[in-house]
């Protein structure tokens, strides 16, 4: 091996250098990585731009001429989405049943986390382990008792009519009992790394067990919290097979469910291009939220893998 | 590890003023998590299980013990063995492709480029990883709903189709979702596109702690590309490969929104692209056979169970340590 390692001096502009490793082809190879690059984000980016230039056609252009751009936006679409199509209902019970479910979630979760990480108690073992075990669990199996224990839910006094099944509330109380597992393992661990001194100084300072909670704790928790936040709220708005089982009523379907019931009835109704409007009022929400929190999404959902 | 038994000792071992009250406390936090959970998520998990070994049928009161004979019957019903082949076929090719793909486009973006600086990724890097996530943040209804367009007839608008007789090949234009060969791969191919970026992103992420000084020793080496990737960039993201691997064959066990958006309730095409899922969903809630619906519930359960035991057995390899 006759190989030179200098530092090509910025002064002089290195000629080609070969840098050992690098073979002839490598230029070529660097095309070929960039193609398959490319093509992937193209076979990424292409269904979600059809899908919003779509929804600015025509019915007759949408079937006629599917890969063209609509002579003129057509934005009566998006009126007929959100009236006739319900998409705005759908919208708003989305919007309804994450404004409960998340805060809820984040809150019981914190409180449950931060318990079963800094307090020995009997039984703590118990409860966690029942709470982590969750997350091996299919949902599906739960599904059939799920949908009884709902529906027995309506038959109980006074709450009983708020409840049961076709009800918001409780769709979103069952998003937070699912979403315990995960929550409870992520903030445990969280809380785990938090250093006991500053609770320490907080209780010589005489602040009670709920004061060092919400006044220290949870505030100093902030980054976990916004993590598995955002993981949560897309989480929730995503959800299909709960609400499958448990909403039928056409004035309380989310959005995810509605929008898949509209394409099942298409077959008859033949309107394309405002279920298409429809998808664009679902995905615009969601592209805004990533577009800028990006990093933070990313980061995220992806520590959720990792811990 | 030993941080964490310092951090703990530490907590169980409070000073008298944390003493105070401590119990009252334990109680007013945990009551309502534990009740709500308790109620949604761990008596229905039990009631299944129990329910898994009746005769319920919904529409009497009560329900016969039948012991196993649920269990019996499902590996006599050809149907559920479609699901279960399907859901077998989906824990194997999802996360293998989705894997191989994800590490593919991960080591391009992150180690992929040999310039003049050493190993870096390729340009534009940043914005092919916005690009390719973006599919995780979609409902799966939307990305369900999207697709069954794509791969629809062209009466119906499908560009696949319209695409195909666009440059002349009308013999390739076939009803996708509509034929039992395609159906079910069709499902099976918008899984993986959903899920890819998101993996590239997780594996670019891990590639990206791993110190160039390592790359450069082997450039230094002459090692080529390939044998760079298998030597180096693999075994240092291995365990995130793993733990990617287990999440993934969980994810591709729900393919029940998909196969329900694209396909229907009842499988699609002559049942072909039936699911555990979908399977139980139509065992009770169209034909009312709770106790059977449960029993393939039980069998879903063992399957994800196997998978994460029989995975993190095999996978179990050295841990390569940077530090």
């Amino acid at each position: 091996m006759t190989t030179t390692i200098e530092r090509p001096s910025s002064a002089t502009p290195a000629p080609r250098r070969q840098q050992p490793g690098v073979g002839a082809g490598a230029g070529a190879l660097n095309l070929l990585n960039g193609t398959f690059l490319l093509f992937w984000g193209l076979l990424t980016a292409l269904p979600l731009l059809w899908a919003i230039v779509s929804a600015f056609k025509t019915n007759t252009e949408f079937v006629s001429n599917p890969w063209g751009l609509p002579s003129v936006p057509r934005l009566d679409n998006f009126a007929r989405a959100w009236d006739a199509a319900n998409v705005g209902q759908y919208f708003l019970n989305s919007v309804i049943v994450c404004v409960i479910s998340v805060p809820l979630t984040m809150v019981l979760g914190a409180m449950a986390a931060y318990v079963l990480s800094r307090y020995e108690f009997f039984g703590n073992r118990i409860i966690y382990f029942g709470f982590v075990g969750g997350l091996i669990f299919p949902v599906f199996l739960a599904l059939v008792p799920l949908f009884f224990v709902v529906r027995n839910l309506g038959n109980v006094p006074v709450v009983g009519e708020y409840l049961g099944l076709n009800s918001l509330v409780t769709l979103a109380l069952v998003y937070v009992a699912f979403s315990m597992p995960f929550t409870v393992f992520f903030l445990t661990a969280f809380f785990r790394t938090q250093p006991t001194s500053i609770a320490e100084a907080a209780i010589v300072d005489g602040c009670s067990h709920f004061g060092l909670f919400f006044r220290v704790m949870l505030p100093m928790a902030k980054p976990g919290l916004i993590s598995i936040g955002l993981f949560n709220v897309l989480g929730h708005w995503n959800q299909y097979v709960l609400p499958v089982l448990l909403v039928d009523d056409v004035e309380k379907r989310v959005l995810a469910q509605g929008l898949a019931r509209l394409a099942a009835s298409q077959g008859y109704r033949a309107d394309w291009t405002a279920l298409f409007a429809g998808l664009v009022i679902a995905l615009l929400p969601v592209l805004i939220v990533y577009i800028l929190f990006q990093k933070q999404v990313q980061a995220g959902l992806t520590a959720g893998v990792l811990k | 590890m030993a941080r964490q038994q310092t951090v703990r000792r530490r907590a169980s071992k409070p000073g008298p003023a944390l003493q105070h009250g401590k119990y009252t406390f334990i109680v007013v936090f945990l009551a309502v998590p534990v009740a709500i959970y308790g109620l949604f998520v761990v008596s229905p998990y039990l009631q299944a299980i129990y329910f898994s070994l009746t005769d319920w049928t919904g529409l009497t009161a009560t329900q016969e013990f039948v012991g196993f004979d649920n269990y019996v019957k499902l590996f006599g019903d050809e149907q559920f063995l479609v699901a279960l082949k399907n859901n077998v076929i989906l824990l194997l090719v999802v996360p293998a492709v989705t894997v191989l793909l994800g590490l593919f486009f991960a080591s391009m973006l992150s180690v992929g480029r040999r310039g003049r600086s050493g190993i870096e990724g390729v340009r534009g890097s940043g914005v092919y990883k916005v690009v390719y996530f973006f599919p995780q943040v979609l409902s799966v209804a939307i990305v369900g709903v999207l697709f069954k367009y794509v791969f629809a007839p062209t009466e119906a608008g499908g560009i696949i189709n319209g695409g195909l007789r666009a440059i002349g090949l009308d013999q390739l234009a076939v009803a996708w979702l509509g034929d039992p060969n395609f159906a079910f791969w069709c499902v099976v191919l918008v899984m993986i596109w959903s899920f890819v970026g998101f993996y590239v992103v997780l594996f670019s992420a891990a590639m990206q702690s791993i110190p160039k000084e390592i790359y450069e020793a082997a450039l230094l080496d002459g090692a080529s590309r390939y044998t760079t990737f298998l030597r180096v960039t693999l075994p240092l993201v291995w365990d995130t490969v793993q733990v990617g691997w287990v999440y993934l064959a969980i994810q591709a066990m729900d393919a029940f929104a998909f196969v329900h958006i694209m396909l229907g309730i009842s499988g699609g095409p002559s049942r072909s692209g039936d699911v555990l899922g979908i399977a139980l969903y139509r065992g009770a809630f169209s034909d009312y056979r709770f106790g059977y619906a449960s029993a393939i519930g039980v069998v879903m359960l063992v399957l994800t169970l196997v998978v994460a035991v029989l995975f993190l057995r095999i996978a179990r390899r050295e841990r390569v340590e940077l530090s």
